[in-house]
């Protein structure tokens, strides 16, 4: 293996700001479309455990679909085909601004609602049933019952896995550079086309990858360490 | 709705030029998936044998490659091995083999995981009687605690093959003429109907993927089952779901 490393050069000037925007873009999105499938997440698994039977199956063929499809043709089903899926206001909302950022996140957050409503629901089984009904029985309705009782105590077991789904949505965010989103692995590929450096750029963005993905599997073992412990069953 | 352009390039959709050319569409997607997954397999169980074994300059090479894969994209992977693989190997590599390489070394880290957990799920007791019973460890390995912990392990290998089936639309990136490249290019020489082709590339996704799951969820079924009780099943299928 001939090749002269040319470290400095993704290291200084315009190559290291690329990459550090990439970086920004790629928190961005993923920390945006976390928040949004979590939300997206929690509504599913909810209208999931409502006990109507239509809902049920509407909630369970959503989850099944979006788990067993590639992300990257959602992705090109939202991009190219928003057009005809989507209605027009929010079409042209979208073109105003910044269309494939809006459509990454859209496609990323659909697709990882899908795996957190499973997880969610996997809290909400542990939680003993009678909590539901005892709180039922106090006279609160089934969504104050829920939103009150049920998630919180479910929230707090589900946090170690809702982390390490972030840290999927970052590695998942890098499809989006299919349809033209600037984040990081977007960045490396820009500086290789310019200037054929592309294992000091890959390399500079695998370690943001690997750093991100130290950083958050850390903060799981802290939240295991010192808050876990404290949840009695 | 245009769904005669999805109709009229399904034979382009499920095989590619396929007799008169190369072959692609589904039909490469899933042999990329199991070649991918046979190789994986080795890899997984060698590095997950590593990964537990007692001496340092075994157990740590192979921490750092499990982690260092965990923490990485595939689409950064395939990048790499695109752009290593000719400065290694002095020549180009056709873009098939070389997402076929990137899919083995990922989903390898990932089935090693896979193989750690197995085998640590299995009872002390057994690699201990095997021990006083005479065999060395590596017979006791290879006889007693591994077919079983590999037998539990079946379930996740699909799961692990049903990821990597949606992983090889991927390989779209460096231009393999699979499924997802083979949809982009029928979309592109069309115009017209976008959000048809994509939602039937979806569905032939769909019905593979989501079949090979419900085998995986009878499997772990039956395998727990004859095991332990329904307990157990429950407390598999509660740690499954909180692992994918």
């Amino acid at each position: 293996m001939n090749y002269d490393f040319n470290w400095m050069i993704v290291l200084t000037g315009e190559y290291r700001d690329w990459l550090i925007q990439g970086l920004v873009i790629t928190l961005k999105i993923s920390g945006i479309s976390i928040v949004l499938s979590m939300i997206l997440g929690t509504i599913i698994t909810t209208l999931r455990m409502t006990g109507i039977k239509i809902l049920e199956w509407i909630t369970i063929s959503f989850i099944e679909f979006f788990r067993n499809t590639p992300l990257l043709i959602q992705l090109f089903f939202w991009y190219f085909g928003s057009d005809a899926v989507l209605p027009d206001s929010v079409n042209q909302w979208l073109y105003a601004h910044n269309y494939e950022f809006a459509v990454g996140v859209l496609a990323l957050t659909i697709y990882t609602s899908a795996f957190i409503a499973e997880e969610i629901r996997a809290g909400i089984i542990s939680i003993p049933k009678e909590q539901l009904e005892a709180s039922r029985a106090t006279g609160l309705s089934f969504v104050q019952a829920y939103a009150y009782v049920v998630l919180p105590q479910a929230f707090r077991i589900v946090i170690p896995t809702l982390i390490s789904q972030f840290l999927n949505l970052t590695k998942n965010s890098s499809l989006a550079m299919t349809i033209g989103v600037m984040e990081l692995t977007y960045m490396a590929r820009q500086i290789e086309s310019y200037s054929f450096r592309g294992f000091e750029a890959f390399t500079v963005a695998t370690l943001m990858y690997i750093c991100l993905s130290l950083i958050i599997s850390l903060c799981i073992n802290i939240y295991n360490k010192k808050f876990l412990r404290m949840i009695k069953y | 709705m245009h769904w005669e352009v999805v109709w009229n390039n399904m034979d382009y959709f499920l095989l590619g030029r396929y007799p008169a050319g190369p072959l692609g569409g589904l039909a490469l997607s899933i042999l990329l998936a199991l070649g991918g997954i046979f190789l994986a397999f080795w890899i997984g169980i060698i590095f997950g044998l590593l990964r537990l074994s007692k001496r340092w300059y075994l157990r740590i090479p192979s921490i750092i490659y499990i982690e260092i894969i965990r923490g990485t994209p595939l689409l950064l992977l395939i990048f790499w091995f695109y752009f290593l693989a000719p400065v290694i190997f002095h020549r180009p590599m056709p873009e098939a083999r070389t997402t076929l390489m990137a899919f083995a070394v990922f989903t390898g880290a990932y089935v090693a995981e896979i193989v750690r957990a197995g085998i640590l799920s299995i009872p002390k007791g057994q690699m201990e009687a095997a021990r006083s019973s005479g065999l060395n460890h590596r017979q006791a390995m290879t006889y007693i605690v591994l077919p079983q912990a590999l037998r539990n392990m079946i379930p996740s290998f699909v799961n692990q093959f049903v990821s990597l089936t949606k992983d090889t639309s991927l390989a779209y990136i460096i231009g393999v003429q699979e499924l997802t490249r083979a949809a982009t290019q029928v979309n592109n020489r069309s115009l017209t109907a976008p959000a048809e082709i994509f939602f039937a590339i979806a569905v032939i996704y769909f019905i593979i993927c989501f079949s090979l799951t419900q085998t995986s969820r009878w499997l772990e079924k039956r395998l727990s089952y004859r095991t332990a009780g329904k307990i157990h099943q429950k407390a598999i299928e509660l740690l499954d779901d909180s692992l994918e």
